[in-house]
């Protein structure tokens, strides 16, 4: 691994992001909307000091992850795939893992950006409440945790496909498959090693605790784990293209 | 500087390309000659360490494309045959972009850049969108996208297909003024093209190699005619047939009426232009010339002429030496 390899990709995708109108949209719609749960929760009958408003819910911060990121990054290779530039980038003096790590870099960074945009709803708390503080950073650490795994999803795949509406669609679908596995599980036997092992997957149980200000080194390496799997998994995928 | 040894490659069960082996010296500017499907690109792309090969091994400035990839690539410039490039940039980002990936350091980026504008003649549009630039530019783009980082190995895939004559006629002196600096390998489907460029020519039909030789050889062992198309309207097919082949310098004459008219293929001497004389001819005797013009030969042609001379050297050399 060379981190001027990576820092060259990294850098390139971030200015392509910040020249197309795609990443503006997705972060005004992300602050919109979240902005509408956390009005929301914060005007009801029993307003709670937390963040937790806007990040659950069908317009809280974590569904929105799920439906926007496939829009953030189906272009990273499926575009690279249509153009033929991908034949450039793979035969250029870098690594195929440095490829994909500079892509997965650049589209994090563009949503820890906009994660940073709702960072004006705690102060608004701390301002006008007294909230604790502990929940509040780990909740922005699950956020921060979950998108990582949400962007490694929709890399994986763009990498699949020259057509960045199928790698939307398929990102989408894996998504929504590990935020529904909790629901999911519940249908099954309870005790089971089958629901035992969906509930295990799912995205949902891992980050209740952390938004109660629980931190479980468990999540964590869940979290992590199912970044780098799919990171792996996206890097062979590369290079299995380069046979056909 | 670019060795290749029985590479071979299998889709499926369909082989691109089979026991391709050749040497490029340094310096050396080597065509690639073959017709469409006949796995030029496949090549390129294997030594370019795109794609691996099925079996069969290249090495590219004494490094071995798959076991050291990544030096073997830092020695290549290639040009793909599809000219691959961010519409959303422009040139000078673009060429940036490309000389970071190469690892080049920033200051050598920013004088290679210049000196790639003015060898590629960009200079009107260094900070134009790609997007917005013709073909015969973007072809220049990915031209100095291939020599930003100064390769010792050029690999070029079909550099002049698609842009408009006077480009083919600077892109091939640019191409030209590579060698001794650079080992040049590049591929068209052009005979004319490559006899031109070239030092050395390898000819590739069904994935196979079915020639290599000096450019200047490879013409002789074409027979040497140009040949010289002419439409005639008035006179019997017998007539004019007549009258042609008694022009000094015609070797054959051949009627052709497939098109609907009534012409006449004439095979002569490359070195004397009988293009005149075949017109008085034809006017003295009344007739209309209703269309004239050379041709050169089709690939097709031009394979199975190699083949045949290749044969007859094969079973020239077969001969007992004398002890
Ligand atoms: N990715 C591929 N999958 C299947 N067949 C291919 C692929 N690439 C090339 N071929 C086949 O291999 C042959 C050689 O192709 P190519 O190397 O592109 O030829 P050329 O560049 O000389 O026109 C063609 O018959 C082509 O159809
Ligand atoms: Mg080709």
């Amino acid at each position: 691994m060379n981190v001027r390899h990576i820092q060259t990709i990294w850098m390139k995708e971030i200015r392509t992001y910040f020249s197309s109108p795609i990443a503006y949209v997705i972060a005004a719609v992300f602050v919109g909307l979240t902005g509408f749960s956390f009005a929301l929760s914060v005007e009801s009958r029993f307003p709670e000091a937390t963040v937790r408003g806007f990040l659950f819910g069908p317009t809280g911060a974590f569904f929105l992850v799920i439906l926007m990121t496939p829009a953030l990054t189906m272009r990273l290779f499926a575009e690279e795939a249509k153009l033929g530039t991908m034949e450039l980038l793979l035969t250029a003096p870098i690594r195929d893992s440095e490829i994909v790590l500079g892509k997965f870099l650049a589209a994090f960074t563009m949503m820890l950006a906009m994660f940073s945009l709702t960072l004006y709803f705690p102060l608004l708390l701390i301002w006008f409440g007294d909230p604790e503080i502990l929940p509040i950073l780990t909740a922005y650490a699950g956020l921060v945790l979950m998108g990582s795994v949400a962007v490694a999803i929709g890399l994986l795949g763009s990498s699949l496909t020259s057509n960045q509406i199928v790698a939307a669609v398929v990102s989408l679908a894996v998504l929504l498959l590990l935020w529904l596995a909790s629901f999911v599980a519940t249908l099954g036997d309870p005790g089971s090693l089958w629901v035992d092992f969906i509930r295990f997957l799912s995205l949902n149980d891992h980050l209740r605790d952390l938004t109660f200000g629980i931190l479980d080194s468990r999540d964590i390496v869940y979290f992590l784990s199912l970044t780098a799997f799919f990171l792996f998994i996206t890097s062979r995928i590369v290079e299995m293209r380069r046979w056909r | 500087m670019i060795e290749a040894k029985g590479l071979t490659k299998f889709f499926g069960d369909y082989p691109a390309i089979e026991d391709v082996s050749f040497r490029a010296e340094p310096g050396e500017v080597v065509g690639f000659l073959g017709p469409n499907g006949a796995g030029k690109t496949t090549t390129m792309r294997i030594l370019t360490g795109y794609t691996p090969p099925t079996s069969g091994t290249a090495s590219i400035a004494g490094h071995d494309i798959q076991t050291q990839s990544l030096e073997a690539r830092r020695a290549i410039g290639y040009l793909p045959e599809t000219v691959p490039l961010y519409l959303d940039m422009t040139v000078r980002q673009y060429l940036s972009y490309m000389g970071a990936l190469r690892g080049l350091s920033k200051q050598r980026i920013r004088s290679r850049i210049d000196d790639m504008f003015g060898l590629c003649r960009l200079e009107e549009y260094t900070d134009s969108l790609i997007g917005k630039l013709s073909k015969g530019y973007r072809q220049r783009v990915g031209i100095a996208q291939a020599l930003l980082h100064e390769p010792p190995v050029l690999i070029l895939d079909e550099p002049t297909i698609g842009i408009d004559p006077r480009q083919v006629v600077e892109t091939r002196q640019i191409i030209r003024g590579l060698g001794g600096e650079h080992t040049v390998f590049l591929s068209s489907h052009i005979l004319g093209e490559v006899s031109q460029v070239c030092d050395r020519v390898m000819i590739i039909h069904e994935g196979r190699i079915a020639a290599m030789d000096k450019a200047e050889n490879l013409s002789e062992s074409l027979g040497g005619t140009t040949r010289i198309i002419l439409e005639v309207r008035g006179g019997t097919q017998n007539e004019i047939t007549r009258i042609l082949a008694g022009v000094p310098g015609v070797q054959s004459v051949e009627a052709d009426e497939s098109s609907g008219e009534l012409s006449f293929i004439v095979e002569c001497e490359p070195t004397q232009d009988l293009r005149a004389e075949l017109a008085r001819r034809i006017i003295e005797r009344g007739w209309g010339l209703v269309d004239m013009h050379t041709a050169g030969l089709s690939l097709e042609e031009v394979f199975l002429r190699l083949t045949a001379s290749q044969e007859e050297e094969d079973s020239a050399s077969a001969e007992p030496e004398p002890a």
